[in-house]
């Protein structure tokens, strides 16, 4: 599904490279996480596969279902499947998130030729996706992330990617600074969209989200690269021991 | 003291274009206003008040000329139940307008006031806007009521069922029109008056308010989208104790518009708010000036003015609080913001406030700035596509000044028409 290759970027202001030959494969129907210490990489190779200005890309290719996404604006990527739960989702003062979200939905159906959601199946739609990641009405009410706490952010994530249903989901530390009750209400938003046809890529530090959402392959990215692959057994490791030990292996 | 010669010479051929209506209880006003206009002087460029702005087409002889607009959909407030009053080039046209008689309101043709020695409105007609001559001098206002023929005389003694719609539709492109309204609300009455249309190719309009104690006036303007009309405006607003006053103006286009807000506060606990929103484009010019000044205690003015500009457009704004001596426990707000789509865009700003009482609470801000890119980012990563994003945000920058207006469906249509206007242009 997600094919990266041999991926080089570089900040497009300053002489700084950031990712240094990224190899990945995310499979359809598969779980992929990816951990590794801070200023690695992470956040900037999930900015590059959405589209992100200020990025150099200097060697490589990113693919979905075989179409290369690099060449592609933001929104053409998004309606070829591609979702990425903010880091730091962005607060809109004066866009409402019901119009936001509505908004969203139905650009990625007329880029896709389907027809438009109507305002009162699109409004019952929202309103159960809603609940069971208890958003209440006043939220879906209230500007983009305005005034949000950071697990309503993070929860208003994840409702958007039940409302968009991507074909490939990244989630960036999505569980960062979540209690443990908001954590479980994301893993069983992530949970419910797993499927057949859908990859994910689980971007995190915390074993605790990937004991409720089982990985199927774990990375390790240090200094811009993938330095070791394996099972849920090396999250577990990073748990224990830290990344020293794996990254001192690795040297 | 003496004008200075050019200035002199050309408020003298102004002058000697127009002709001053005689007869009525409005004459000695009219005559006194044209002394007033040719003591100051029009304005011309090195007026301080001026600086920003070009006053030159605005005060010549004859109107530039302006291309009618084919706007191919219907005008503003179309669908609303409203009592319209017509005006085609700035002439009163009774076949378009509605009958005048509503309950709760007076309407009259400011030209029968010609043959009228007695009537309210002469205690008001010139008299708010004579006072709006201090600090700062407003020559065309005052030209505007000496010569203004038409216009209408609007008196507010209940609760009118639905809002008086002044229309004013733009035929010839040679057309140079001059409008004066009074506006009279009584003690606890309140009415709703919209306004819309280009007008004329030039257009000159003053709108004088007088707000008793406990009443309410709603007042939301769409100004034309003719690209090449050129208009300036005095709105002169007195208020009396709690009473209020809401003002909302949409600016779409036109090549120069200068909007002046003159408000006074002469009784306690009463409420202004002046807002505006504006959307420009290429040689589009739009002055925002404002003069709020409090003379009473515990009330509460607020400025909000937005500006998108894009292709090299300019916004200006110019906006003054003065807080009076005793003129204790103001809350003086004033926000003024553009939307800078471009680098060749120009937004200048002069906030000014001025306080002479001390248990006062007065704010104001100025900024100008691009859009916000992480937002634009956000909204195109969930599949908007650039062009609807920018909209979106927009519309959004724009919110805070249409949020001014009370009532819902009239906010709704404002963001319709902005929303429209905007995806078209793209
Ligand atoms: N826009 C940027 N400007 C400057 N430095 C950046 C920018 N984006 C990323 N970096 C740098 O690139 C490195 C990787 O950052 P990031 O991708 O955020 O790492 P991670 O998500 O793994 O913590 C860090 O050293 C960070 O400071
Ligand atoms: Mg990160």
């Amino acid at each position: 599904m997600l094919e990266i290759k041999n991926l080089h970027v570089k900040l497009e202001e300053e002489d700084k490279q950031i990712l240094k030959g990224v190899n990945l494969t995310v499979e359809a129907g598969k779980v992929h996480a990816i951990m590794g210490p801070n200023g690695s990489g992470k956040s900037t190779l999930s900015y590059v596969l959405s589209g992100k200005d200020g990025y150099e890309v200097t060697e490589g290719s990113a693919t979905l279902d075989g179409e290369e996404l690099l060449d592609l604006e933001p929104e053409e990527r998004a309606a070829l499947g591609m979702f990425l739960a903010f880091q730091y989702p962005v607060e809109i003062p004066g866009v409402g998130n019901m119009t936001f979200l509505r908004t969203a939905v139905n650009a990625q159906r007329k880029a896709r030729d389907e027809e438009e959601l109507s305002a009162s199946d699109f409004l019952k739609v929202v309103r159960e996706k809603a609940k069971t990641l208890q958003i209440d009405a006043e939220m879906l009410k209230r500007p983009v992330n305005v005034g949000f706490s950071g697990g309503e952010k993070k929860r208003n994530e994840i409702l958007q990617m039940a409302m968009l249903e991507p074909k490939m989901c990244i989630l960036d530390e999505t569980d960062s600074g979540l209690d443990v009750d908001a954590m479980k209400l994301v893993a069983d938003g992530v949970n419910a969209l797993r499927d057949e046809g859908r990859g994910f890529l689980v971007i995190t530090h915390y074993q605790r989200l990937l004991d409720h959402i089982k990985p199927d392959v774990v990375h390790i990215m240090a200094a811009g690269r993938i330095v070791k692959t394996g099972g849920p057994e090396l999250a577990l490791e990073v748990e224990n021991n830290g990344y020293a030990n794996i990254l001192a292996e690795v040297e | 003291m003496a004008l200075p010669e050019l200035k002199q010479s050309t408020t003298a051929a102004r002058l000697a274009a127009l002709s001053l209506p005689e007869g009525g209880c409005l004459e000695v006003a009219r005559r006194a206003a044209l002394s007033r206009v040719q003591s100051m002087g029009l304005p011309d460029r090195r007026d301080e008040y001026w600086k920003y702005t070009r006053p030159d087409t605005l005060t010549a002889v004859e109107a530039p000329r302006a291309a009618v607009l084919e706007a191919g959909e219907a005008p503003m407030f179309a669908e609303f139940d409203r009592l319209k009053v017509v005006f085609v080039d700035g002439v009163f046209d009774a076949e378009a307008s509605d009958d005048l008689a509503l309950e709760g309101v007076t309407i009259e043709r400011l030209s029968d006031l010609r043959s009228k020695d007695i009537h309210w409105a002469k205690d008001l007609y010139g008299v708010l806007e004579a006072r709006g001559q201090s600090p700062v001098e407003r020559p065309l206002a005052a030209l505007n009521t000496a010569f203004a023929e038409d216009g209408v005389v609007i008196h507010v003694t209940g609760s009118p069922s639905k809002p008086i719609n002044l229309i004013y539709v733009h035929d010839s492109d040679s057309s140079d029109a001059i409008l004066h309204h009074v506006v009279k609300v009584d003690s606890g009455a309140e009415a709703t008056i919209l306004e819309n249309g280009p007008a004329a190719s030039r257009f000159n309009k003053a709108m004088e308010i007088d707000i008793a104690d406990g009443g309410t006036l709603h007042l939301v303007r769409a100004q034309g989208r003719d690209h090449e009309r050129r208009a300036a405006t005095h709105l002169f607003a007195r208020l009396g104790s709690e009473s209020v006053f809401k003002s909302f103006t949409l600016t779409v286009n036109g090549v120069l518009t200068r909007n002046e807000a003159i408000v006074e506060f002469t009784g306690d606990d009463a409420v202004a708010h002046v807002a505006g929103a504006c959307v420009g484009d290429g040689d589009f010019h739009h002055d925002d000036t404002v003069f709020i000044t409090h003379d009473a205690v515990n009330c509460e003015s607020r400025q909000v003015f937005k500006k998108v500009l894009r292709n090299g457009a300019t916004g200006v704004f110019q906006g003054k609080i003065l807080v009076k001596p005793g003129a204790q426990k103001t809350d003086g707000y004033q926000i003024s913001q553009s939307l800078l789509l471009d680098d060749d865009s120009q937004f200048l700003a002069k906030p000014e406030l001025e306080i002479y009482a001390d248990d006062v609470a007065c704010s104001h801000g100025s900024t100008s700035g691009a859009i916000d890119e992480d937002g634009l980012f956000y909204l195109r990563s969930r599949g908007v596509p650039e062009g609807e994003a920018t909209d979106l945000m927009t519309l959004a920058f724009l919110a805070e000044a249409v949020q001014e207006i009370d009532s819902d469906e009239i906010a709704a249509e404002v963001n319709e028409r902005l929303h429209g206007w905007l995806s078209r242009r793209r």
